[in-house]
């Protein structure tokens, strides 16, 4: 049977967690070690009936309290500090990252690669050395995000976008896991992260991924469909933004809106934008947008297709973006390879 | 009546439980006793107060929209009554502490009609919400708003007619809203007020109690202190209210 | 086995037999179920959360049987689903947060203060009816199907999706939570207002500073996971929109509410444990407690820091960084009083004249054992670190280690340490070792391998497992099983004391403290007269100075009539 310790360590991250979690072994082994020590010779050698020196006995030293309060706070200090860095360093992902877009639900993982429009189901394929993005939604309950190897987990919530990054170092198969709790099947809600070659990753996108239809759509394609279908066009389409603002170049823009709050335009915004675009409405629109229903029956809009729609509205440029030369008043079609390669 | 007289009225020897030693340390153990208690009810209701500010930054328009539709005038009315009560309830003390029955009871049951009126306004504003549909739950209905109120929310930019289709993309007309947040705002509405509500019905059973101990001449309500702690239950229960009035039905309000 | 315990011990005297104490002073049950007696009210405590910790117990014997498998086990993944939120429910908030303040702070505070009961003897019998009616709901929701959604009740799945009795376990834990707040403000106010003349703050044992800091965290904490959790039974009966999504809801609003009163409540049961330790350390060591003031303070402040962390159990949820970043400062800098303490207790062993007796035992293995889950709640501080271990194995570990081998250790302490005084009787003192011996090493044979799994990546809540865990997991379930008998062991001798063990005298251990002034066990008003207080807490000096001269202990706390019964093993 057996005895497995450490995990594998297969991503940038996973080092930098190493090694402050291997530091801590060492203060929680020299720590645990000094209490024990410290009791069981003092409970020995203080036992009743043995003779040592039990002279001068004190019952508070200012120096000595002072001492073991200020030492540990400071060593506390010190790891927060050096494990604040990589977890900030988590939020902020490269604009070069490829984006995986990830949905939860209860109980299986449906992911869509943004860059090839390939869809999977409780599988990962990744380039090793790549920076990869998820960005992540629920359906209905909040699932996490967890593959240990990379030491990177991110609850994936209902109704808001979570992202996570990471670059994996290893070629390898880790599994990934659901890490919070969402029901009778949550211990089965999983599945495999492959970190594949670069030579092997292009090879298996060429051949559309697992998928037995090659759907060669990009997301931010699909997005172009919904956009049109849903008739989002009749209103966002025109640029003089008479009917509704325009959205060439607004992804990652500042506006205003009808309370005086200024935000900035983000895969957040934009989704309560269709699902309940009166709590961020900008300044100077009327309210008049329908509302979007979420969900998988006729005439709703499923998170997949929000997913998509957003990709598509990043596609048309916007702040971090590759800027794209908008020519006609029409919906304009996504560039070939925008959403990130 | 000089202070002091006040302070230390003079009435027959009290029981003093006996777990104290004098009926100092138990009268100053009850009043610290409910303080306590109030703190706990703060956080009580502190965490509505919490959900309700977040929600109202998070969804400013709905939650504008949806407490337009409160009855802030009945609302008013149960502000007055309330503070009424107050006053009426720390005349009732004040009189119980200069031992003057006839009038203790007197203020203590003009408290009490004040606490059945406030319930009272309480149940024709919960009947008319319920009839619009505004009780959460399945039976929520959030309509498109009147006129007035439009015309109170003038947009800057006016539509002269709805955008017609746009050539190829077939004709798409915009439909009226869905404002799901407006039962949140409800939800968080019926829970306050009804929590609230609840705690006057107590106050309505302890103080109710309390009036028939010191009609009877019970020796539990001899000394002044119970009908005290009551008092500040009660000016407590006001002030709740005092904070959940402004915020739920008039802050934003045009 | 023989019925006197300790070789050498002076035979009680008959009379002492006949006494009138708050045990047999009444004997119908009317007397009990409308007793407004402190310790009366502690006993039926004692009674209550022993019944909810066996059904815990089974519900967690249920989880390591379970995981012997990491697929076709014994059962579906509903039953098991449903095991892990009983345990987890029924061990916090129907066991752990009642334990030590309602057994041993009814019993033991106003005794130890000079007191004659609690400042509300009635809201007292009230607190116990509303925690027997809280389990009470529990066991029926258990009955009729149980409730899967974690102790945690994580929205939108508890509010909407889960199909099993949440509203009604939800009621069960409002009630109780009720419970505890009337036993906060009733230990508050008996605090402030009804110390002995003469017994001054810094006075008062450190076990009484330690209920003070429990206490103000139950009055704080309580009342907002009580409304938060009827926000969800709103949401769920009513179909109330609250904290679903789909209508407008924030499930992260849920979890900062409940986590604002949850990691406080981790404190409500581990800060009376560490009161416990300190009476038991100082009386075992015949010493005062180093740092006195120090270990005061650190309970008041463990308490009010307690209030700013919550959000280290949310730094995967996608907070703002920044928050993360205070959150995880704060926790460290609360790992500081926590040191103090441990090192303070450490402290006054050195030069102290140390009996090995049970509670002992029990209070240096939570020294011991504390010291290790207070180290390893580093690592989930730590943001990074956390990323990878949140909701892993590694949390179960760190907090079984300080709920376990803190708060219950802390708790079998109190229990052996108190229960002469409490029954009248001495349980067999080697029964009592070998006991904490199996507890030790079981628990530490149940938990450690988790902190391996953790870091592996073994998420919590999984019934099914990847099968190179196996072996962590059966060595887990073997130890469960050591423990379980280290359980069973003290249920079995405490139960045989009540009836064969010999006769305790005020003060078996010669401990210096008010309660040990009076007989074991007490009468009902406790004091003849409320006692005047001219000396410091832990006054130990004369005791340990007649010890390491051989002479009689000569104190002004311990009556010359009573015998001292010495350890002569």
């Amino acid at each position: 049977m057996e005895l497995p310790i450490i995990p594998p360590a297969a991503s940038t991250f996973a080092n930098e967690v190493d090694h402050i979690f291997y530091t801590l072994v060492g203060l929680t082994i020299f720590f645990t070690t000094l209490v024990f020590c410290l009791l069981i010779v003092f409970v020995v050698r203080y036992h009743r009936g043995s003779k040592a020196n039990r002279a001068n006995r004190s019952f508070g030293n200012l120096p000595v309290e002072l001492t073991w309060s200020i030492i540990p706070g400071i060593i506390g200090l010190v790891i927060f500090a050096w494990s604040a860095r990589p977890y900030a360093e988590a939020y902020n992902p490269p604009a070069d990252a490829q984006e995986i877009l990830v949905i939860g639900k209860r109980w299986m993982w449906h992911l869509q690669h943004a860059d090839s429009g390939i869809r999977e189901n409780n599988e990962l394929h990744i380039p090793v050395g790549k920076a990869i993005k998820l960005t992540m939604i629920s359906q209905d309950v909040i699932h996490g995000f967890y593959v240990p190897a990379f030491r990177v987990k991110r609850d994936c919530l209902p109704g808001y976008y979570n992202t996570v990054w990471f670059i994996p170092t290893k070629v390898g198969k880790y599994p990934f896991y659901c890490t919070e709790y969402c029901g009778t099947n949550h211990s089965k809600m999983g599945g495999f992260v492959y970190v594949m070659t670069p030579a092997d990753y292009l090879q298996w996108k060429e051949n559309g991924g697992n998928m037995e239809v090659a759907h060669r759509e990009t997301a931010a394609e699909r997005g172009y469909d919904l956009f049109n279908k849903y008739g989002c066009a009749n209103c966002h389409a025109s640029e003089d933004g008479v009917h509704g603002p325009t959205l060439n170049g607004l992804y990652g823009s500042k506006v205003v809106l009808q309370n005086g709050q200024t935000v900035t335009v983000d895969d957040n915004f934009i989704r309560q934008s269709i699902v309940n675009p009166d709590s961020v409405r900008v300044a100077g629109y009327p309210p008049l947008m329908q509302a979007y229903s979420v969900g998988d029956g006729p005439g709703q809009l499923s998170e997949e297709e929000i997913l998509e729609l957003i990709a598509y509205i990043k596609s048309l440029g916007g702040q971090n973006l590759r800027t794209l030369k908008t020519t006609t008043s029409s919906a304009t079609q996504p560039s070939k390879g925008a959403g990130g390669k | 009546m000089s202070t002091v007289e006040l302070e230390h009225p003079t009435f027959a020897p009290q029981h003093v439980g006996h777990q104290f030693e004098e009926l100092e340390q138990q009268n100053d153990a009850y009043i610290v006793g409910i303080w306590i208690f109030l703190v706990t009810e703060i956080m009580f209701f502190g965490a509505l107060f919490l959900a309700l500010t977040i929600y109202r930054y998070n969804y400013a328009t709905a939650f504008e929209e949806a407490h337009n539709a409160l009855n802030w005038k009945l609302g008013m009315l149960n502000t007055f009554i309330l503070l009424t009560s107050s006053f009426f309830m720390a005349m009732a003390v004040r009189a119980k502490t200069l031992d003057i029955r006839s009038q203790t009871k007197m203020w203590l049951g003009l408290t009490l009609l004040c606490a059945f009126g406030f319930l009272t306004v309480k149940y024709f504003e919960y009947s008319a919400e319920i009839r619009e549909h505004h009780f959460p739950g399945p039976t929520f209905r959030w309509e498109a708003p009147s006129k007035a109120n439009v015309e109170a929310n003038t947009p800057l930019v006016q539509m002269s007619e709805a955008p017609k289709g746009i050539a190829g993309l077939g004709n798409y007309t915009p439909q009226p809203i869905e404002h799901h947040a407006h039962q949140l705002f409800f939800s968080l509405y019926f829970i306050m007020t009804g929590l609230h509500g609840l705690h006057v019905l107590v106050g309505i059973l302890v103080l109710g109690c309390l009036w028939v101990l010191i009609a009877v001449k019970h020796p539990a309500v001899e000394d002044y202190i119970p009908l005290e702690i009551g008092g500040i239950y009660w000016h407590f229960v006001d002030i709740v209210w005092i904070f959940l009035y402004p915020l739920v039905y008039l802050i934003g309000r045009q | 086995m023989s019925s006197i315990s300790v070789p050498g011990a002076v035979p009680v005297p008959e009379s002492r037999k006949e006494r009138e104490n708050y045990l047999n002073i009444q004997h119908t049950v009317a007397s009990w179920l409308l007793t407004l007696d402190h310790k009366r009210i502690a006993i039926l405590y004692l009674l209550g959360i022993t019944f909810m910790f066996a059904i815990g117990g089974a519900a967690a014997a249920g989880i390591r049987i379970a995981l012997v498998r990491p697929h076709d086990t014994f059962f579906s993944n509903e039953v098991y689903n449903k095991l892990f939120s009983i345990h987890g429910i029924v061990m916090v908030f129907f066991f752990l947060v009642p334990s030590i303040p309602a057994v041993f702070g009814n019993f033991a505070l106003p005794l130890m203060i000079g007191a004659r009961d609690v400042a509300f003897p009635r809201l007292n019998l009230l607190s116990w009816y509303l925690y027997m009616t809280g389990s009470f709901l529990m066991l029926l929701a258990i009955i009729f199907g149980g409730v899967d959604t974690g102790w945690t009740f994580y929205t939108p799945y508890s509010s909407v999706y889960s199909d099993t009795n949440v509203s009604l376990v939800i009621f069960g834990v409002f009630i109780a939570g009720f419970s505890s707040i009337a036993t906060g403000v009733n230990f508050l106010v008996t605090i402030h207002k009804m110390r002995a003349p003469g017994m001054t703050w810094f006075r008062m044992p450190l076990f009484v500073w330690a209920m003070y800091a429990t206490s103000i965290i139950m009055i704080l904490g309580t009342p907002v996971v009580a409304i938060t959790l009827f926000l969800v039974a709103m949401e769920r009966i009513f179909g109330f929109c609250v904290f679903n999504p789909v209508c407008g809801g924030d499930p992260l609003l849920f979890e900062h509410l409940f986590w604002f009163y949850s990691h406080p409540a981790v404190y409500i049961m581990i800060l009376p444990s560490m009161g416990v330790v300190s009476e038991v350390i100082a009386c075992f060591s015949r010493k005062r407690i180093f740092g006195y003031e120090f270990v005061g303070f650190s309970s008041l402040a463990i308490a009010l820091l307690g209030f700013l962390v919550w959000g280290h159990h949310m730094f995967v949820t996608g907070e703002s960084m920044y928050s993360g970043m205070v959150f995880s400062l704060i926790s460290f800098l609360i790992a500081v009083p926590s040191a103090i303490k441990v090192f303070n207790w450490s402290a006054t062993l050195y030069k102290g004249n140390v009996w090995l007796s049970a509670p002992m035992i029990y209070a240096l293995g939570f020294i011991g054992l504390f010291t290790i889950g207070g180290l390893t709640g580093l690592y989930l501080a730590s943001l990074a670190v956390d990323v990878h271990l949140n909701m892993t194995y590694f949390v179960v570990a760190h907090f079984h280690y300080v709920m376990v081998g803190g708060a219950i250790f802390g708790f079998m302490a109190a229990l052996h340490f108190w229960w002469p005084k409490m029954t009248g009787r001495l349980y067999p003192e080697s029964w009592a070792k070998l006991a904490a011996l199996i507890m030790f090493i079981g628990f530490n044979l149940t938990f450690f391998p988790q902190f391996i799994l953790g870091y592996l990546g073994m998420p919590r809540r999984y019934h099914y497992y990847l099968p190179e865990y196996q072996a962590w997991n059966i060595l887990s379930s073997a130890g469960a099983s050591v423990l379980a008998v280290g359980y069973i062991i003290p249920f079995c001798y405490l139960l045989w004391s009540l009836f064969k063990g010999a006769p305790a005298g005020n003060n078996p251990w010669g401990a210096v403290g008010l309660e040990w002034t009076l007989p074991s066990p007490p009468p009902s008003h406790n004091y003849d007269e409320v006692p005047i207080v001219t000396w410091e807490a832990y006054d130990y000096e004369p005791v340990i100075q007649a010890e390491l001269a051989g002479a009689a202990v000569s104190h002004p706390l311990m009556t010359t009539e009573e015998p001292y019964i010495k350890e002569t093993e």
